[in-house]
């Protein structure tokens, strides 16, 4: 079976869960066999595993026809694209886009983040989308993400084959239900046109289901997963400090319910010194954060060393005895399940989608700050529990696998195209 | 001649509130009481309540009919607190004559796993508080969830129970069948009665089963079942909870009606009913059974991993049992209510992670979400109770130092007395000694007296003769 996948982010370039998520899943996809993906994100680096995805960059899909030889293509982007390639989608330029602002190679920029201009990159994106499903074979199309909902539109109304969207997180998620009217315009669209709706948990099924209206036999969930840490981030060496620590990994947004933490951490300081906090990450809600620690008089045990990324990661987690996420709400949440991955064991708000797969992890309302700092507590100072959630936690995520995910996404297309 | 041998089992514990850490040190009380008189009496009134009338009522229609009850200290606790109506009915049950009261632990305590000496004390005071309610002596013993090995039979026989009560492990019969008695091999003069987990379970767990390829199960049938056994096996065990009628076995499932027919059909094929008492001295045993593994009647593998199946089971249990000494070397009244409540197997039982796989039992019977809830709270009203058990008596005496302080201060009462009788005996010497000392001085002075007016005379003499002189 042949996919068309739209993605935003993509490994090693991510900024948040939904690149973890999309190659993961990618990757399970790509491992129950049969399966020939291609997968557009707006900018690739280059250095990208191509192994079991043909990825295909927005950047350098042409929307006006520019004159260049063979040569000429390979030297400027054959990193990234094959020339073959870059000729066969000049040859299906569908209109005339020259009052766009291109390059010299009839393309558009992309930033591949999520720059100000955010709505115009989306568009542009779903210009390049309708080349590719012009020039590309393929039996179903799938879109992560809202970013990416109107190229999957875009190429299902070109060619007629059904369209899957993946909902990784909805707006009533990301803003505690203040909804931005035109990403809610954008969600609802998408979700419309799509044959079938993939959730990454029950709790954003009731949301698609509930705030936008949407028939539930068409929404089905299939859990993220956790691909495997390599030995190399799994025996980083990081010195630990006498004192345990619990740990804050996330943007500090409104989304993630940081305030919880500080307040927990407040309570356990009163009666347990021998702990420090760890609010890690950067945001909006991060200044505040910080006066908040102030107020409370823990700053001198509630620390906030800024974003990290890559393997600092893991080596926050590894001098870790605690994770936390106290999420108002949480379409899925991957990082407790990295936690976990590296021994750590975690306390999870009952509103993350990931509570609902999760059994060796200590469960709390997001609110619910005395049963929060009863559960840090109890990790910090009954060693039994520390081990048992580290090694059943542990054995738990380990059977966690993409090839499951990957699956039930195959089977979801099957009944999809059978269906037509 | 066969006979059945009922017994049912009645243990309600005390649940814990919801006890946070910051509440250690400052907060002694641990009892979630709203919830336990809630359960106790909802339970009373759908189970333990109709079944003993059924009971009552059989025992008085059929004069065969025979059973065995036996409560937990802390469910006759909360029974007298909470159902005292419950206490009544029991004492007319048992005013028949033919319903017997098995011996246990008080708290529903694993203490026979780690602390013989708590045992003994515990089903001491269990037995003390059965003569005090019901008048009765236990003559056979039934330890928690049926939890037996071979070291405890010589400790059972000590306390002079003629029996114990276990389950019918299959991993321990193997051919074997549970229905005779058995000796324990340990201390052949005890006798062991087994259940019979089978024909147990079809009542207290398959009855109301409608997938159950027996259903529906009547009395009728069950009793052929019975009588169906060969002809040699003399006894049928069926142990199970009281709970089963009207609490397992919901009311609609006729599991009353079951229950009444029962004596009726077994009169019939000419079955008799033994109590356990009954069982041991009028059976001989048929052979030894050597159990070196302790087993109990919990779970599909029948043995003690229910309570102590994971690390937080371990953990909990382990420092629980660190301060059982101290604790009995204290006599703090409220302290020592406190121990035996905190030792119910029941807290433990929540802690488990089995129903994670399996989704049974566990997770039906406990008051909280997770095993790991389970274990917090647990372990912060245990970090509570070590502190005021270190207030008592400070921890960096050990135990050894302790007891031998202790003892002094014992036995000082009665070292001062006898100090007091020597100390007045030595007061009785000496005022003798004083007396004679007395009298002795008094004689000498006496004799000094003699002596003096001899010499006065002398002088009187030497004087009139000097005067004569002078004359």
């Amino acid at each position: 079976m042949k996919a068309l996948m739209f993605g935003w982010e993509f490994p090693p370039h991510i900024l948040g869960g939904l690149g973890t998520a999309s190659y993961g899943l990618t990757k399970g996809m790509w491992e129950c066999g049969d399966m020939d993906i291609s997968f557009v994100i707006p900018r690739p680096w280059g250095d990208e595993e191509r192994s079991f995805a043909n990825i295909i960059g927005a950047s350098q899909v042409p929307i006006v026809w520019r004159d260049v030889n063979r040569d000429y293509v390979q030297e400027r982007i054959g990193n990234v694209m094959s020339p073959d390639l870059y000729f066969d989608l000049r040859n299906h330029i569908y209109a005339d886009f020259n009052y766009m602002h291109t390059n010299d190679l009839g393309c558009i920029e992309f930033s591949g983040r999520y720059p100000d201009n955010l709505l115009e990159e989306i568009n542009n994106y779903s210009i390049c989308a309708g080349v590719i499903a012009r020039t590309l074979d393929f039996d179903i199309i799938h879109s992560h993400d809202w970013l990416t909902y109107p190229a999957g539109i875009h190429a299902k109304n070109v060619t007629g084959k059904p369209l899957v969207i993946h909902v990784h997180a909805t707006d009533f998620d990301r803003s505690r239900g203040k909804v931005n009217p035109t990403v809610f315009g954008i969600e609802k669209d998408g979700m419309t046109h799509a044959d079938h709706i993939i959730t990454v948990s029950n709790l954003t099924r009731q949301t698609v289901i509930e705030k936008y209206g949407i028939d539930p036999a068409k929404v089905t969930t299939v859990h993220n997963a956790v691909t495997p840490l390599s030995e190399e981030l799994l025996n980083v060496e990081v010195t630990k400090p006498k004192e345990k620590i619990v740990t804050f990994l996330g943007r500090i947004t409104m989304q993630k319910g940081p305030e919880y933490f500080v307040e927990a951490a407040a309570k356990v300081l009163k009666n347990d010194h021998n702990v420090r906090f760890v609010m890690a990450g950067s945001g909006d809600m991060m200044d505040k954060m910080i006066r908040l620690a102030a107020q409370r008089g823990i700053a001198d045990r509630f620390h906030f060393p800024g974003f990290q990324k890559g393997k600092q990661v893991y080596e926050m987690l590894k001098a870790s005895d605690v994770y936390i996420m106290p999420s108002v709400s949480e379409p899925f949440g991957i990082s407790p399940l990295e936690a976990m991955q590296m021994g750590v064991p975690s306390i999870i708000s009952k509103q993350s989608g990931c509570a609902e797969i999760l059994n060796n992890v200590i469960k709390t309302d997001y609110w619910d700050i005395d049963a929060m700092a009863d559960a840090i507590h109890s990790i910090i100072s009954y060693p039994a529990i520390y081990k048992q959630l580290r090694e059943d936690g542990l054995d738990e995520v380990n059977r966690i696998t993409w090839d499951k995910a990957g699956a039930k996404v195959i089977d979801i297309y099957k009944r999809v195209i059978n269906n037509r | 001649m066969k006979a059945i041998c009922f017994y049912f089992q009645i243990h309600q514990p005390f649940r814990l509130k919801r006890y946070r850490f910051f509440d250690i040190g400052n907060d002694h009380y641990y009892y979630d009481d709203f919830a336990n008189d809630d359960i106790l009496t909802r339970i009373a009134q759908h189970s333990y309540m109709p079944a003993c009338e059924t009971l009552l009522h059989l025992l008085e229609t059929y004069p065969h009919f025979r059973c065995a009850f036996s409560i937990s200290g802390v469910a006759l606790e909360q029974l007298q607190q909470y159902v005292p109506e419950f206490i009544d009915l029991m004492k007319k049950l048992i005013a028949t004559g033919r319903v017997e009261i098995l011996a246990e632990t008080y708290a529903h305590s694993l203490s026979s796993l780690s602390d013989v000496e708590e045992f003994i004390s515990q089903v001491k005071v269990h037995d003390e508080m059965i003569y005090s309610v019901f008048g009765v002596k236990p003559k056979v013993l039934r330890n928690t969830e049926l939890i037996y090995f071979d070291d405890l039979a010589p400790v059972i026989l000590d306390m002079g129970y003629k029996g114990v009560i276990t389950e019918g492990a299959k991993h321990i019969l193997g051919w074997k069948s549970p229905n005779y008695v058995y000796s324990a091999a340990s201390a052949p003069k005890l006798k062991i009665l087994l259940r019979n987990a089978k024909l147990s379970d079809d009542i207290s767990r398959n009855f109301g089963n409608t997938e159950w390829d027996e259903y529906p199960l009547t009395a009728d049938k069950y009793i052929d079942w019975i009588a169906s056994t060969p002809a040699e096996e003399q006894i049928i065990n069926l142990f199970m909870n009281l709970e089963t009628f009207g609490g397992f076995q919901t009311h609609e499932t006729g599991i009353f009606q079951f229950l009444e027919a029962i004596p009726y059909f077994a009169k019939e094929r000419g079955i008799e009913f033994y109590t356990p008492t009954e069982a041991v001295t009028k059976l001989k045993p048929v052979g030894e059974l050597s159990i070196l593994h302790p087993i109990s009647w919990a779970d599909e593998a029948r043995d003690t991993s229910a309570w102590l199946g994971n690390t937080l089971q371990n953990e909990a249990f382990n420092k629980l049992y660190s301060v059982s000494e101290r604790v009995r070397l204290c006599d703090d009244r409220r302290l020592k209510q406190d121990w035996y409540y905190l030792q119910g197997a029941d807290h433990l039982f929540y802690m488990s992670t089995k129903h994670f796989a399996d989704g049974a039992a566990h997770s039906n019977f406990s008051p909280y979400e997770t095993p790991f809830q389970a274990f917090t709270n647990y372990m912060n009203v245990l970090a509570d109770f070590i502190v005021r058990v270190e207030e008592q008596y400070p921890l960096s005496i050990e135990n050894e130092e302790l007891n031998a302080l202790l003892t002094t201060i014992r036995n000082q009462e009665r070292e001062i007395e006898t100090l007091n009788k020597e100390v007045s005996s030595m007061r009785k010497n000496i005022e003798h000694y004083n007396e004679e000392h007395l009298l002795r001085e008094k004689k000498a002075e006496e004799a000094k007296a003699e002596a003096k007016p001899k010499k006065a005379a002398a002088k009187k003499c030497a004087t009139k003769k000097a005067a004569k002189k002078a004359e």
